[in-house]
């Protein structure tokens, strides 16, 4: 078997960060391997590395024996390298014809043949038996099938490389099995395969050969054969992993979060939220299941009063939430660890202490009428900043200065230190290193003892089942199933995820 | 099709024109033919706008582009005694000013309103610093006789006896609308206009096609301050372009970011001028000339704050694209 | 702008703009170059007679007094990543309405009557800046547009009201009549009253946006927006108030003009103040006490512009075209690159309907 890919002590340094520290990696035709690591591993420089993305500061890369020109994705393309990326590279507004010849057009005197590339679109997705509608646009489709435009996008190029970068993120387990299947049958066409990923069933499920990647450093290569999912997790985190999180069991009391037939609506003006109805009592966690962009958003969101109600009411502690007033919803008693911290949680330009108190600054302590109070919003800083494990110089730099999961940190500090009746936690640990990680999962659990009600929302599947008390799957809008932690089962779940019944 | 109020252009046109026509022949062509030429800047400068909005530029310098290319292109005309190189003149000043856009929004990544404002308040010293009085161009771009258009009843006055200018913005709007919905320069733009990072990983070079259409609108809005100076008026006077570049950004929401949506837009902005400035005139109805001059700042907001919400601009537009990210 | 006004001293907040106004000020000597006159001897006149004389220093600060306050205006409204270019509008509306308030009313002590015409100039400031506030508010309409528009709208109807209902009676100027001797703004040790009523209101607003809670809300959705609305601040009414605040402060600009400058109104008095005040707000880093020495800068290019044009031959648009350079200079990162990475920047840029 010939040598696809060569790369040799490639390095790459952001800023103040090492992403890649003189990496050396190959892989053969026809070879599945995948790149494990952490969040913040340089699994993803890497590879844009390679696909010409991102230009190493040092060390070679060569595709079937040339050397590439780095940070050329051109070149890349020219040479093979096909990518499939973890935000998908495709246009929303235009059709899967479009979005699959951009770049390279059909053409006919400079004019774009739009007959000649449909038909290219049916051949291709013939060939490879990935079934696209031509003239759907991208933004109608379902993720699964975005991702299916994004693969036929990549091997439209006569591929000899593959790079996937996360690609089961967003997928249910039925739609992952049947990507793995894919990646399969290519690789038997020859293709070799770069599969990105920090799960480690699907690792052991179809590489071939896998590459750890820690803080930027390559710390081995092994083979599913030769090797576990917990032999897999040490080489990951450098150290054992608990991969279970301790907890006592719950004791559910009063409903303190109750929602009543919820119906959202999502950016779109396409109901995403269907006459949803949960409770959640003192003292649980309950986890909402759910395959990415089934509503989960717009449900927190609403419930946080952050995004209008069409119908229906929430209640915390019995008394009815009112209808787009964050403010009203903070002080009704509910905390949010927001989805996207860059967008909604942290202003980076401000100082910690000033994050610390955002949802704060015009309440006693933090200021006495119109009049501020920075002495008490700086001594609420240092303490929460010690308190909470914040690794920062002190509480008065800005919070563009941390790492994600220092600033998700910060996040959980502001909103857990309140102690209020209900926390909703979206997708709390995304982004975050596998240290933050525990850190957070505990304070969740200690919310939850210390009376709490949690509603988890989180598109890890295994986060849910081993922080939540109850498991409630949501698919398209709507709660599928209820399950108790004892009860519940990876693969009812995954297809009640999936739309499909138990 | 939600903005249904563009689609009934045409028809108020229609049903105006057939109205005034059976009043007076005469006045209501002539009405129609200066609409045209009070249309024309604002298409152009619209133009202007799409086609760095829809790679993704915010380029609110229209109006500066328009100011310092009517005042090279009329200085340039004065001096060398000759329209014609006057205007080629006024559409390199247009490229440069693309150019200046270009390397503060794409290389330097600086906030593109403030890249624009700078481009005006740069033009708008420039212009009065070495303004100049008794100077004037040999005569105005000739006026073109249609062959066998302006041989026709009731159009005929109207479409014919324009400059060349005029002509020639008529036929540019066509071809952008074109390329930009035709070709693959145009499905690039679009798609780096929406989405930068998708058309890079498909090999198309987001920096370098963000240039090149920054460009060539700068040389679209010379044009336009060249068919100020030189084919409207024959003349220049400080900050004489009035709000026009900014009245344009509204006619390029209100058209949807479509050529020829703006297009219709302008022409009925135009349409409008040229209706109340007949009425001031026929002294129909009395209304101050404060009022007159008020009439189009009035209409760019009432259309803004009718379209605000409805219409989608591109995704990425005012967004410098970083390539680099971890 | 700084990562935390105020708390933080940085040096370069004080050197980037100095060093912009060189790098602009050697530029401009090029452009001036070019019509054959040495640009040093022009420069040296201009700041000669700025600054070299008590009654320079006086005349400079008269001038600089309204550009200390649009530039506030413009400034505050920054904060809220907001671009306030409307302060010509607003500022031209003040001053009509001071006017107006200065004639109309009669045996007001002064006390009462130089008050009460601010408070009619800030009011039709502010009502001009809502005008654009609202529709940022609830419509989604970029302010750049409807600001710009604005001051096209106001200037028209400035010059209907000033020509037709308050033109000044039996005379064929297109002017108001002059305001009563109580509405008059005084001197105050030999400097207009103005000036220290325009560094008071920097004060306070710098004060106000350090340790308020309105600050602080304009702040933070300058900076973000969405954590803004997350955190429970209500950005349609933030973004309402800063342009109200910005409105109010231009109005008074132009109100103290009339009162204590021009004495009336007229469609050709106070133009280009409103665009000063941008340069002066980027000029001094947005920051309200950074106006003031940029408005005083400025003030004295301004004062000494026809003393250049009668000494050294330069025509008094010179200013013009250097003020350009300087904010240029000052807003490019070319410079700040020289020392200094780029920080978070409040971001204007925002589609034109969101």
């Amino acid at each position: 078997m010939k040598t696809l890919l060569e790369i040799e002590g490639v390095s790459k340094i952001f800023g103040s960060v090492i992403a890649n520290e003189d990496i050396s990696l190959s892989i053969k035709e026809g070879e599945i391997l995948a790149l494990l690591g952490e969040n913040g591993a340089g699994k993803s420089t890497l590879v844009k590395a390679v696909f010409g993305l991102v230009k190493p500061d040092s060390g070679s890369i060569k595709i079937d024996g040339e050397v590439m020109e780095s940070g050329d994705t051109a070149a890349a393309i020219a040479q093979g390298v096909g990518m499939v990326h973890q935000h998908f590279q495709l246009v929303p507004v235009m059709s899967v014809t479009e979005n699959l010849i951009l770049g390279d057009e059909p053409k006919k005197f400079g004019v774009v043949s739009m007959k000649r590339a449909r038909s290219e679109v049916l051949k291709l997705s013939k060939h490879f038996s990935l079934e696209v509608n031509p003239d759907a646009k991208i933004e109608d489709l379902p993720v699964g099938m975005a991702q299916r435009v994004e693969i036929l996008k990549a091997l439209r190029r006569e591929v000899k490389l593959l790079i996937l970068d996360e690609p089961t993120a967003v997928l249910t387990p039925q739609e992952t099995d049947e990507l793995l299947e894919v990646l399969r049958k290519l690789a038997k066409r020859g293709v070799g395969i770069l599969f990105i990923t920090h799960k480690l069933r699907e690792v052991m499920a179809v590489a071939d050969r896998i590459a750890v990647l820690r803080g930027g450093r390559l710390v081995g290569t092994t083979t599913p054969k030769d090797s576990d999912e917990s032999k897999l997790a040490q080489m990951m985190v450098g150290r054992d992993v608990v991969l279970s999180v301790a907890k006592s069991p719950a004791k559910p009391e009063q409903v303190l979060l109750a929602v009543k037939n919820l119906r959202v609506n999502d950016d779109r003006k396409i109901e995403a939220v269907k006459d949803l109805s949960l409770e959640v009592r003192s003292g649980e966690i309950l986890g909402v299941a759910g395959v990415e962009g089934n509503g989960q958003r717009e449900l927190v969101e609403a419930i946080c009063s952050m995004r209008s109600r069409l119908s229906g009411e929430v209640f915390v502690k019995g008394k009815s939430v009112p209808n787009m007033n964050p403010r009203a919803a903070h002080l009704s008693g509910v905390s949010h660890i927001p989805e996207d911290r860059e967008k909604h949680g942290l202003v980076n330009s401000y100082s910690i202490a000033d994050n610390l108190v955002l949802n704060r600054f015009n309440e006693v302590p933090f200021s006495r009428g119109w009049i501020r109070d920075l002495e008490k919003v700086a001594q609420n800083g240092s303490e929460l900043v010690d308190r909470f494990d914040i690794r920062a110089t002190s509480a008065s730099v800005s919070a563009a200065s941390l790492s994600g999961g220092n600033k998700q940190k910060v996040v959980v500090a502001r909103e857990l230190s309140q102690q209020l009746d209900v926390v909703v936690a979206s997708q709390p640990t995304r982004g975050v290193d596998v240290g933050s990680i525990e850190f957070i999962h505990k304070q969740l659990i200690a919310a939850r003892d210390s009376g709490s009600a949690v509603l988890l929302v989180s598109a890890e599947l295994d986060e849910i089942l081993s922080l939540a008390d109850r498991i409630a799957v949501i698919s398209d809008g709507k709660i599928v199933a209820t399950f108790s932690s004892a009860e519940a089962d990876r693969n009812t779940i995954g297809r009640l995820m999936a739309g499909l019944s138990a | 099709m939600k903005l249904r109020s563009i689609h009934y252009l045409p028809l108020a046109f229609v049903v105006t024109f057939a109205y005034f026509y059976r009043q007076d022949g005469l006045v209501a062509t002539s009405v129609l033919y200066t609409a045209i030429q009070f249309a024309l800047p604002l298409a152009l400068a619209a133009m202007v706008g799409i086609m760095c909005e829809r790679t993704g530029i915010v380029n609110i310098g229209i109006e500066g582009t328009m100011l310092i290319s009517a005042f090279t292109a009329f200085f340039a005309g004065a001096i060398l005694q000759n329209t014609g190189r006057g205007m080629i003149v006024g559409v390199l000043t247009g490229v440069i000013m693309g150019l200046l856009l270009a390397v503060m929004a794409i290389t330097w990544k600086m906030d593109q309103i403030i890249a624009g404002v700078i481009l005006n308040i740069l033009a708008a010293g420039v212009t009065s610093f070495y303004y100049r009085q008794n100077y004037s161009i040999p005569s105005t771009l000739d006026p073109i006789d249609l062959p066998v258009v302006g041989a026709w009843p009731i159009l005929g006055p109207v479409l014919s006896f324009h400059g060349p200018i005029t002509y020639f913005g008529v036929l540019i709007v066509f071809t952008l609308w074109f390329a930009l919905y035709k070709t693959s320069w145009g499905l690039r733009s679009r798609a780096v206009g929406e989405h930068p990072s998708s058309a890079d990983t498909a090999g198309v070079s987001v920096t370098r096609l963000r240039y090149l259409n920054v460009t060539i609108a700068g040389a679209v809005g010379g044009l336009a301050g060249s068919y100020l100076a030189l084919e409207a008026v024959g003349i220049f006077e400080r900050g004489f372009t009035a709000g026009k570049g900014f009245t344009a950004l509204a006619i390029m929401i209100f058209g949807r970011w479509n050529p020829l949506g703006a297009f219709a837009a302008a022409l009925f902005f135009g349409l409008t001028q040229a209706l109340t400035n007949q009425l001031m005139i026929a002294e129909v109805v009395e209304i101050p000339f404060q009022f007159v001059t008020m009439l189009p700042y009035i209409l760019t907001i009432l259309i803004l704050a009718i379209s605000a919400g409805k219409v989608r601009p591109p995704a990425a537009e005012g967004i410098p694209y970083e390539k680099e990210k971890s | 702008m700084d990562a935390k006004q105020g708390k933080n001293f940085d040096l370069s907040s004080v050197f980037l703009p100095f060093l912009s106004i060189i790098v602009a000020l050697a530029f401009g000597g090029l452009l001036v170059l070019i019509q054959g006159i040495q640009p040093l001897q022009a420069y040296r006149v201009l700041f000669a007679t700025a600054f070299g004389s008590f009654d320079g220093i006086a005349l400079t600060l008269a001038k600089a007094t309204p550009l200390i306050l649009s530039g506030l205006a413009v400034a505050i409204c920054f904060r809220a990543g907001l671009f306030n270019i409307g302060a010509q509008g607003q500022l031209i509306s003040g001053a009509l309405a001071s006017a107006w308030a200065g004639y109309t009313f009669v045996g007001l002590p002064t006390l009462v009557h130089i008050p009460l015409a601010l408070i009619y100039g800030a009011f039709f400031g502010a009502i001009v800046a809502l005008v654009a506030g609202a529709l940022k508010a609830y419509r989604g309409v970029h302010e750049v547009i409807t600001t710009i528009m604005l001051n096209s709208i106001v200037i028209a109807l400035a010059d209907y009201l000033t020509s037709t209902p308050f033109k000044e009676p039996d005379q064929p100027l297109t002017r108001t009549p002059k305001i009563q001797e109580s509405a008059q703004m005084p001197d105050f040790l030999g400097l207009p009253l103005g000036f220290f009523l325009a560094i008071g209101l920097s004060v306070t607003l710098w004060w106000m946006m350090r340790k308020t809670t309105t600050g602080f809300s304009i702040e933070t959705i300058g900076r973000n927006k969405n954590a803004g609305w997350y955190a429970g601040i209500s950005v349609k009414k933030t973004v309402i108030i800063s342009m109200l605040i910005g409105g109010a402060v231009a109005g008074i600009a132009g109100a103290v003009e009339t009162l204590s400058i021009t004495g009336r109104f007229e469609p050709a008095f106070n133009a280009g103040l409103g665009f000063d005040g941008i340069t002066v707000a980027l000029l001094g880093r947005a920051n309200p006490l950074g106006v003031i020495p940029a408005a005083i800068l400025i003030g004295g290019m301004r004062a000494s512009a026809s003393t250049v044009q009668f000494e050294a031959g330069v025509a008094p648009e010179l200013v013009d075209l250097l003020l350009a350079m300087i904010l240029f200079f000052v807003t490019a990162p070319l410079l700040a690159k020289f020392f200094k990475s780029r920080k978070e920047n409040v971001a204007m840029t925002s589609g034109w309907s969101n």
